[in-house]
């Protein structure tokens, strides 16, 4: 350590003294500090700890917030800028420049006692000159071994390749090494390990190199030899270890506390490659304790951030919650020395990069995923992987459109409107006058009207909006109609390719098809059997058939997601019950559109089922008695009474029905997860990729539900037609 | 559906017909059932639906949880998830009925662009929604609090209850409302007496799904919530679902408990949707 960076150290420690006096004497009465974190279990207690201490060494108190790790960040945008958000938040890296960007994050260059850290979690908080956030903790990938199984961890490809045919038993489900293979971030290790560059010298993102081909080449042929196993969650590769089925594991330090404490194992860094000499070196991710640039008391904030980074705070987290500590002095408590699970991932972290805070890593993880998912489900060759990321990267990379001038589009905007207005109250006093009965009817619709225009119509206005600008990096420009042009010229991609508007409206309508389809006839045919009056147990029957309605639909999406697993899935399982071959229900479009219908059918039936129940009951009963006289039979009943009469009540449900199929986004996204490759998207689920994992398209994924939008307006008019029929 | 009765083989082959469609319809709930009762935090990977071993450890873990502060989290949460959802019933309901009677029975200017509309209105995917609701809310004060999320939740299921009870009302025919006009009934006094009973069925069914729309939402709640203690019960759940751990184990027994009390409550609205309630309307 340099003299020049101990004074620094020194002053940091003397600041803190001087800070803690100045807070403690202004803010002795001030509202309590808002921590918003997404912990759970050990790592939540030791927080509570920490900021215990805190509360016990300033006087300020301290309320923390746990929110589930994936909707934090989403809350934490939307929140500060509004000033409802939190002083300190706790969050990875990764998103820092997204933070950034939208303003609400504040440096913390003054305060923050840089050699107090190991480097790598330093530089990763560094933005153009400036430090934001404070490093807590730091994760990456490292190798687990069984040590009943793998007594010395392989240290290179060779040593690996040598153990794995041994510890492998395909067919008892037995595997020497499993990871989560199908993400990139479990994959960049290998690619980095056979030489791989991310980014050229321009920074912008390659894929198309023979260090790609090579590493996916490597993948592809460990699990050609059965020694891997497919299609890998998490939590397959929690239970693969835990039942002793995967001899080695690639994952972090979250993993440790998954391990049932009777497995044994121990912990090294990932080998080396063979073919290269270079070790496979694992993104890094650094969790920090961020300022709000919202921050009532900014100063407070600084301090009770920097105080949970620090000592007392770091070994609690270390201890209780088994953190990897970025401070460096934590790793000379004895007790922390002493943990060899703390200890080989420190090794671990010196030779991790940190992941890149650019918007251009963002645009990475998309491309690979595909490249990976092709390769390692057969139908992209290793060698044209890398092809395949590039098209899909260039498709995705949208280049800002040009600005345009929002005066013509303002004045003709303006003219739509009154000119709309004049035609509807022309229309409207030609057809029906104000009368008491309309006075009536207005009056009793008010209510309602008042509470949908403020809550829903502002919202979808600002929504429609939003599809004439281009949002990047926190600010918006107008942008006209390019947004649009591009999506229906299908700028960049070919008109058949998934990522295609027409693509995925074909998708989208024959999702909403079949799906009504069976809703309906499924809901209608139980509710006709349901309705015969001898039937004994209806009334069990139809609770029981009502479960599916009655559980959360991302439950039952999750669970039948398990459930179509090509290896440990029940359908599969079923399948070899028959004497059928197993189906891998995700990579092919139409098993994976099959998976997807079936799911949302087993969701909605029952809803249609109990409109139709409820629709039957509305017609008389001496209709079918008259007809029953006249001889009519049960079809002819069926066809000129029943069906005539449900109508009223069944089409408004049919036509909702087919709306909100039409965007139902959470089967899509949780179910298939539009695999193969985007082709089970549908618009809805595509809009929101646009939105929320493509750089934040806010613009483009509103042009997007504008086309939504229009689609289903001109199916309005289809089945107004269809209404107008009914007795008004 | 005529008064005679069914021969016995037909009988027979409604029952087995109807056991295989409720086995088949309860087999992914009977896996949740089984994750709940499970000793593992782990997806289980086997075609069994029953459990090998079971515990009410995550049951017991679920609802006793408590805070820092010693409060009970699972029953502020429970109570929070009970006054949301049934205000929003109550709200969405009172609206729902008036416009849908409304718009079945009088004639007035915009009725018929307003019934579109009201349909237009779900056809804008609602996530791209979130972060101007979030700003309205905000300017009425309604951040954090269950008063914004009841406001939001009744008026976003308001197109589809009136659409159901619009579809309803005009399947009662008007002689019954016009008798009672005869009789000296005022037009309140007729929707109250005469049309809300006859549309019990309906009323139903849509209070039903009024309370499950607040009852299963999360995504909003998570997002407009600040405070552990007032969070809905599916906001509770999600946090067992992370990013890197989740505890299958709590997560369904968490789940089971979300979902028992819609089930009870369609058990308890079935003699509503049994009881034939219109079967004799015509013949007043």
């Amino acid at each position: 350590m340099s003299r020049a960076e101990c004074t620094l150290a020194h002053l940091g420690a003397e600041g803190k003294l001087i800070l803690l006096l100045l807070v403690a004497s202004l803010t002795a009465h001030a509202a309590p500090l808002k921590l918003w974190h997404g912990y759970r279990g050990g790592e939540e207690a030791a927080l509570q700890t920490a900021a215990t201490k805190f509360t016990e060494s300033t006087g300020i108190a301290v309320e923390l917030l746990a929110v589930p790790y994936d909707a934090l960040s989403s809350k934490l945008t939307s929140a500060i800028p509004h000033d409802a958000g939190p002083d300190v938040f706790i969050f990875a890296h990764e998103r820092l420049r997204q933070f950034h960007r939208m303003q609400i994050v504040a440096p913390s260059t003054r305060w923050l006692a840089k050699d107090a850290y190991l480097k790598p979690t330093v530089d990763a908080l560094e933005l153009d000159g400036d430090w934001y956030g404070y490093p807590l903790s730091l994760k990456c990938l490292a190798l687990f071994s069984n040590t009943a199984k793998v007594p010395s961890p392989p240290r290179t490809t060779g040593e690996l390749e040598a153990l794995l045919p041994g510890l492998s038993q395909p067919a008892r489900a037995e595997f020497g090494l499993a990871w989560e293979a199908g993400d990139f971030y479990f994959h960049a290790p290998i690619f980095f390990g056979f030489g791989g560059q991310l980014f050229d010298a321009s920074g912008k993102a390659q894929f198309d190199t023979p260090a790609m081909a090579a590493s996916l080449a490597w993948v592809k042929s460990l699990q050609d030899r059965q020694f891997l196993p497919q299609e890998v969650s998490g939590a397959l590769v929690k239970s693969l270890f835990n039942e002793g089925r995967a001899a080695m594991v690639i994952s972090g330090p979250w993993f440790a506390g998954e391990i049932d404490a009777s497995v044994k194992y121990q912990v090294t860094p990932l080998p080396t490659v063979d073919a290269t000499g270079l070790p496979m070196s694992p993104f890094l991710g650094v969790e920090a304790a961020f300022v709000s640039s919202r921050s009532q008391s900014p100063e407070a904030a600084q301090h009770l951030a920097r105080f949970l980074s620090l000592s007392a705070a770091t070994l609690e987290r270390v201890k209780v919650g088994r953190q990897i500590p970025a401070e460096k002095a934590a790793y000379d408590d004895p007790a922390v020395a002493a943990d060899p699970l703390i200890a080989a991932f420190r090794a671990v972290a010196e030779r991790a990069t940190p992941t890149p805070n650019t918007l251009e890593m963002a645009r990475v993880w998309e491309p690979m995923k595909l490249a990976l998912r092709g390769v390692l489900q057969g139908g992209v060759e290793p060698k044209d992987a890398g092809q395949l990321a590039t098209r899909r990267y260039r498709a995705l990379h949208r280049e800002a459109p040009p600005k345009a001038n929002p005066a013509p589009y303002a004045a003709a905007l303006t003219l739509l409107v009154v000119g709309f207005v004049v035609f509807r109250l022309k229309r409207a006093t030609g057809r029906t006058a104000f009368d008491r009965e309309a006075v009536r009817g207005l009056a009793y619709v008010a209510p309602a009207a008042a509470g949908i225009l403020v809550l829903v119509v502002i919202p979808l206005v600002v929504g429609l909006g939003l599809s004439v600008f281009h949002h990047e990096a926190g600010t918006y420009s107008f942008v006209g109609l390019a947004n649009f042009t591009d999506i229906l010229a299908s700028k960049g991609y070919a008109i058949t390719e998934p990522l295609s508007f027409y693509f995925t409206l074909s998708v989208t309508i024959l999702w909403t098809l079949v799906n009504v389809a069976l809703h309906v006839g499924i809901g209608l045919f139980l509710a006709i059997l349901l309705k015969e009056p001898l039937l004994k147990l209806r009334g069990v029957y139809r609770v029981l058939l009502i479960v599916p309605w009655a559980v959360p639909n991302y439950i039952t999406a999750l669970m039948w997601k398990g459930m179509f697993h090509r290896q440990f899935g029940a359908i599969n399982g079923l399948l070899s019950l028959l004497g059928l071959e197993p189906v891998s229900w995700f990579t092919r479009f139409a098993t994976s559109f099959a998976a997807n219908v079936t799911t949302n059918t087993w969701l909605g039936f029952p809803f249609m089922m109990v409109v139709s129940l409820g629709a039957l009951q509305s017609i008389p009963q001496d209709l079918y008695e008259a007809a029953e006289v006249d001889g009519a039979s049960k079809w002819t009943q069926f066809r000129r009474i029943t069906l005539p009469l449900l109508k009223p009540a069944l089409l408004p449900a049919v036509i909702l029905g087919s709306v909100w199929t039409f965007n139902m986004f959470n089967v899509i996204y949780l179910v298939s997860g539009g695999e193969p490759g985007g082709a089970t998207d549908i618009l809805v689920s595509e809009a929101y990729r646009w939105a929320f994992q493509r750089n934040e398209q806010y613009g483009f994924a509103a042009a997007y539900s504008v086309l939504i939008f229009f689609v289903l307006l001109a199916w309005s008019r289809v089945t107004k037609k269809l209404s107008g029929e009914e007795p008004a | 559906m005529s008064a005679r009765a069914l021969p016995r083989w037909k009988l027979f082959a409604l029952h087995a017909g109807l056991a295989v469609l409720c086995v088949v319809t309860l087999y992914p709930v009977l896996w949740v059932v089984k994750l709940a009762l499970s000793p593992t935090q782990a997806l289980s990977l086997s075609v069994s639906p029953f459990p090998e071993a079971v515990t009410l450890d995550h049951f017991r873990d679920v609802v006793g949880a408590t805070d820092a502060q010693g409060r009970w989290l699972f029953g502020r949460q429970l109570l929070a998830s009970l006054v949301v959802s049934a205000a929003t019933t109550l709200v969405g309901l009172s609206l729902a009925v008036t416009a849908a009677y409304a718009l079945s029975r009088f004639r007035f200017p915009g009725k018929q662009s307003g019934m579109q509309a009201l349909l237009v209105t779900q056809m804008f995917p609602g996530t791209l929604m979130l972060v101007p609701l979030y700003s309205i809310l905000q300017a009425l004060g309604l951040i954090d609090t269950w008063g914004g999320l009841v406001l939001v939740y009744a008026t976003t299921s308001l197109p589809f209850c009136v659409w159901m009870l619009k579809g309803y009302f005009d399947t009662i025919p008007r002689e019954l409302e016009e008798a009672a006009i005869m009789d000296g009934a005022t037009p309140g006094q007729v929707f109250v007496r005469v049309v809300l009973p006859l549309a019990r069925p309906a009323l139903a069914v849509t209070a039903l799904f009024s309370f499950m729309t607040a009852w299963n939402e999360f995504i909003l709640a998570a997002t407009l919530l600040n405070d552990t203690a007032r969070f809905t019960l599916p906001v509770a759940l999600q946090r067992f679902v992370g990013e890197y751990k989740t505890e299958w184990g709590h997560f369904a027994a968490g789940a089971l408990i979300v979902s028992a009390p819609v089930m009870a409550l369609f058990f308890a609205l079935q003699k509503y949707l049994v009881g034939g309630l219109t079967a004799g309307a015509v013949k007043g």
